[in-house]
C-alpha cells in the first residue's frame, strides 16, 4: 500500500446535546494531516461521542467539520470515505475473514483478481496471510482486531478512526499491539484518531492527546506536555500519580511550610495555587547527600512503607503535616530510606518538576 | 487408575448424569408417541385398507386416476404459498419497525400483534364473514364513500380465504422474525455504512442474510400450518377453494370413507416432510450461526 495522501480534519463549534446535559460543549480540534491524535478522557466525557460525529452516526446540534478543505457535517457515513475500528471489531458473522476485508472494496466496484489482491496484501500487513478462507468465529480476540484494522485500511482511506480498539484485549497483547498500530501509521501516514480511556496507551502512541472531560477538551499538547505540565488538576490527576498539595504564592515566592521553593516556569499571581508532585519525582536523599543546584528540598518523617514489586511507594508526612506519595525503586535491597516509620528524611524535587496548577474550582 | 479416590463412584456418576438429562424429555415424548405418532401409524395402516378390509392400495390409485385430486393439492399448495407470501410481505417491514423501537415499546406493539391469538378462531373467521361480505361493513362503508360502485366479492372466493388466513398466520411470521432482527448488533449497520454501503446494501448484504434465519423459520411455521388448515377455507372460501383438508373432512362426514381421508393425510403429510427436507437443505436451516454471537 503505497503512502497515500492524508486529510486535516477541522472541527469548529461542535455542540451535542442530551436533554440539558452536553456531551459535547462547543468543541474546537484541529487535527494535523498525517497526525496520530487520542482522545483522552472518563467514560461519559465525550470521546466517543466525538469520534461518532467524525464518522457521521451521532448528529451534532450544530458546527462544523471539515476533512480538508469540504464541509463533512451533513454528509451520511457511507459518503465519508473514513476507515474505522469498532471497540468490539463488528466484523460481520456471515462473512469469510476475506469477505469482511472485501467488502468496502466490492462497495467500490473492486472485484476480481484486484480485490483478492488487494485483500491478500492487507492481511499480510496485519500478518494474517493466508487466513482468508477463515470463518469470523474461528479467529482469537487479536487476530478479529487484526481484521478489523485490515478492513478498515484496504480501501485506502484518508482518515481512520479507532474506538478504543485494543481494550477488550489481554494486556500483553495489548501492549504488543500499540506497537504495530503506531508502526502501521508510521507506513500508512493516515490521519488518525484514536479513542481511549487508558493513560499509558494514550502516551505510548500519541503525537498529540486532547484530554477531554464533561464534553469539552481540557488540554491538547503532545504526551510529555500532557504528563509534565498538566493544565489543570484534571488532567494531572487523569494521568498518572500525584499529589496536590495547597501553596501560596506571595510577593514572588512560593513557600510550603514554611520553605521557599524554585519553579522553572514564571510564578503566577499571588494567592492560592496547587503544587503537584509527581511520586517518582520525589528521590529520597541518603545521609548527608548534597543533590545539589536546581533542587527544591523537602523536609517530612516516613509514615508507611508499601511494597510494589518494580517499586516502593513511601508515604511521608512534612513538616506541617501534609502527606506526600514518593515513588521509591527497588534495586536490589538499596533502598535509599530506612523502612521503620518515624525516620526523619530529607526528599529532593527537580526544579524542572516543581509545577503549579490553578487552584480547585478555578475556570479550567 | 482405579486406584485413585472415589474413582468408582465419580464413574457411576457420569453414567447416571445423562440418563437424568433423558429422564426430562420422557413426559413429552411419551405424549408424542401417543397422540402423534401411533395415530399416523394408524392412519397408514387405514389407508392400505380396502372397504372390504383387505391389504390394497384402491385409494391411492383413485387419488392418481382422478384429476379432482391433483386440483385439490394445487390448490393447498397455490393458497399456501400466497398467504406465505403475503405475511412476508406484510410481516418483514413489520418486524423491523418493532425492532427499532425501544424495548418497552416493542414489548406493548408485540402484544398488539398477538392479540389475536387470545381470540377464538372461529370467532375471527366468523368476524371476516360478517366484516366482508356483500352488504358487510367494508363493502358499504367502500360505497358510501364512492371508492367502489358495486360491492365487492370478498368472500366465499380466493380473496376472501387469503384474507382471513394471512390474519391467523402473520404472528407465526412476525415472531421469530422479530427475535432475530432484535439480536442483530446495530453496529454490523455502521460498520457497513463506514465502509461506504448505502442504507439500501447495507439491508441486502448485512441485514437480510443475519435476519434470514429468522424468516426461514417464519415462512416454514406458516406454510406448513397453512397446508394442514381447515377452519378459515371451509368458512370464507364458501366451497369454491377447496383444500386437502376439506376434502378430507367430507371423506369422513359425508362419505364415512375413513381409507380415502387416511390417505389423503398420508400424502399430504409426506409431501410436507420432504418440503421441510427440501427447504432445509437449500438454506441451510441447521447450519446458519445465529446473529449477533460475537463477543
Amino acid at each position: 500500500m503505497a503512502r497515500n495522501s492524508s486529510l486535516p480534519i477541522t472541527i469548529a463549534q461542535v455542540t451535542k446535546t442530551y436533554g440539558k446535559v452536553f456531551a459535547l460543549d462547543h468543541v474546537d480540534l484541529h487535527i494535523q494531516s498525517g497526525e496520530f491524535l487520542t482522545l483522552l478522557g472518563p467514560s461519559g466525557s465525550g470521546k466517543t461521542t466525538l469520534l461518532t460525529v467524525l464518522a457521521g452516526f451521532t448528529r451534532p446540534d450544530g458546527g462544523s467539520l471539515k476533512f480538508g478543505d469540504t464541509e463533512m457535517i451533513t454528509v451520511p457515513p457511507h459518503k465519508r470515505d473514513v476507515g474505522m475500528v469498532f471497540q468490539n471489531y463488528a466484523l460481520f458473522p456471515h462473512m469469510t475473514v476475506a469477505g469482511n476485508v472485501a467488502f468496502p472494496l466490492k462497495l467500490r466496484g473492486i472485484v476480481g483478481a484486484e480485490s483478492a489482491r488487494r485483500v491478500e496484501r492487507a492481511l499480510e500487513m496485519v500478518r494474517l496471510g493466508g487466513y482468508g478462507a477463515r470463518g469470523v468465529d474461528q479467529l482469537s480476540g487479536g487476530q478479529r482486531q487484526r481484521v478489523a484494522l485490515a478492513r478498515a485500511m484496504v480501501f485506502e482511506p484518508r482518515i481512520m478512526l479507532m474506538d478504543e480498539p485494543l481494550s477488550a484485549l489481554d494486556k500483553q497483547l495489548r501492549e504488543h499491539m500499540q506497537i504495530e498500530l503506531r508502526q502501521l501509521h508510521e507506513q500508512l501516514g493516515m490521519t488518525t484518531v484514536y479513542v481511549t480511556h487508558d493513560q499509558r496507551e494514550a502516551l505510548t502512541m500519541s503525537d498529540r492527546i486532547a484530554v477531554i472531560n464533561g464534553g469539552r477538551i481540557m488540554q491538547l499538547d503532545t504526551p510529555r506536555a500532557i504528563y509534565e505540565r498538566p493544565a489543570n488538576r484534571f488532567v494531572a490527576e487523569f494521568i498518572g500519580e500525584s499529589t496536590f498539595l495547597p501553596v501560596t504564592v506571595a510577593q514572588g515566592r512560593l513557600s510550603l511550610a514554611g520553605q521557599n521553593l524554585l519553579t522553572a516556569d514564571p510564578l503566577p499571581a499571588s494567592g492560592q495555587h496547587l503544587l503537584m508532585l509527581r511520586p517518582e519525582r520525589l528521590r529520597v536523599l541518603a545521609d548527608g547527600e548534597d543533590p545539589g543546584a536546581g533542587f527544591n528540598l523537602l523536609q517530612g518523617t516516613l509514615v508507611a512503607t508499601v511494597y510494589q514489586g518494580d517499586s516502593s511507594l513511601l508515604q511521608v508526612a512534612l513538616a506541617d503535616g501534609a502527606k506526600v506519595q514518593v515513588r521509591s525503586a527497588s534495586i536490589g535491597t538499596g533502598l535509599a530510606a530506612p523502612t521503620e516509620p518515624g525516620h526523619a528524611l530529607r526528599l529532593a524535587l527537580a526544579v524542572h518538576d516543581t509545577v503549579l496548577l490553578p487552584p480547585d474550582g478555578a475556570p479550567a | 487408575m482405579t486406584h485413585l479416590p472415589n474413582a468408582l463412584a465419580l464413574q457411576r456418576n457420569a453414567l447416571w448424569e445423562p440418563l437424568g438429562l433423558a429422564s426430562l424429555v420422557m413426559p413429552a415424548l411419551l405424549l408424542i408417541v401417543i397422540t402423534m405418532l401411533l395415530p399416523v401409524c394408524w392412519l397408514f395402516y387405514l389407508s392400505v385398507l380396502s372397504d372390504a378390509g383387505s391389504f390394497s392400495l384402491e385409494h391411492y390409485q383413485r387419488m392418481w386416476e382422478q384429476p379432482s385430486y391433483g386440483r385439490t393439492f394445487l390448490t393447498t399448495f397455490r393458497v399456501s404459498l400466497l398467504t406465505t407470501g403475503i405475511c412476508i410481505l406484510l410481516g418483514y417491514p413489520l418486524a423491523y419497525f418493532l425492532s427499532e423501537l425501544p424495548k418497552r415499546a416493542a414489548n406493548l406493539c408485540m402484544v398488539a400483534v398477538l392479540l389475536p391469538l387470545w381470540t377464538s378462531l372461529l370467532v375471527r373467521t366468523y368476524a371476516w364473514l360478517v366484516l366482508l361480505q356483500r352488504r358487510g361493513l367494508i363493502n358499504n362503508w367502500g360505497i358510501e364513500l364512492g371508492l367502489w360502485d358495486e360491492p365487492l366479492a370478498l368472500v366465499h372466493n380466493l380473496a376472501g380465504t387469503l384474507i382471513g388466513m394471512v390474519h391467523v398466520m402473520l404472528p407465526f411470521l412476525v415472531l421469530p422474525l422479530y427475535s432475530a432482527m432484535r439480536a442483530i448488533d446495530r453496529n454490523y449497520l455502521r460498520a457497513a455504512a463506514n465502509l461506504g454501503a448505502s442504507p439500501l446494501r447495507s439491508f441486502w448484504l448485512v441485514f437480510f442474510p443475519l435476519a434470514l434465519p429468522g424468516l426461514s423459520a417464519g415462512v416454514l411455521i406458516v406454510f406448513i400450518l397453512c397446508l394442514g388448515f381447515y377452519v378459515t377455507p371451509a368458512v370464507l372460501g364458501g366451497g369454491k377453494v377447496i383444500m386437502v383438508s376439506s376434502r378430507i373432512a367430507n371423506d369422513i362426514e359425508i362419505f364415512f370413507n375413513w381409507g380415502a381421508a387416511s390417505a389423503l393425510g398420508v400424502v399430504l403429510l409426506v409431501l410436507t416432510a420432504l418440503l421441510i427436507l427440501g427447504t432445509a437443505r437449500l438454506t441451510r436451516l441447521g447450519n446458519i450461526v445465529p446473529s449477533g454471537e460475537q463477543p
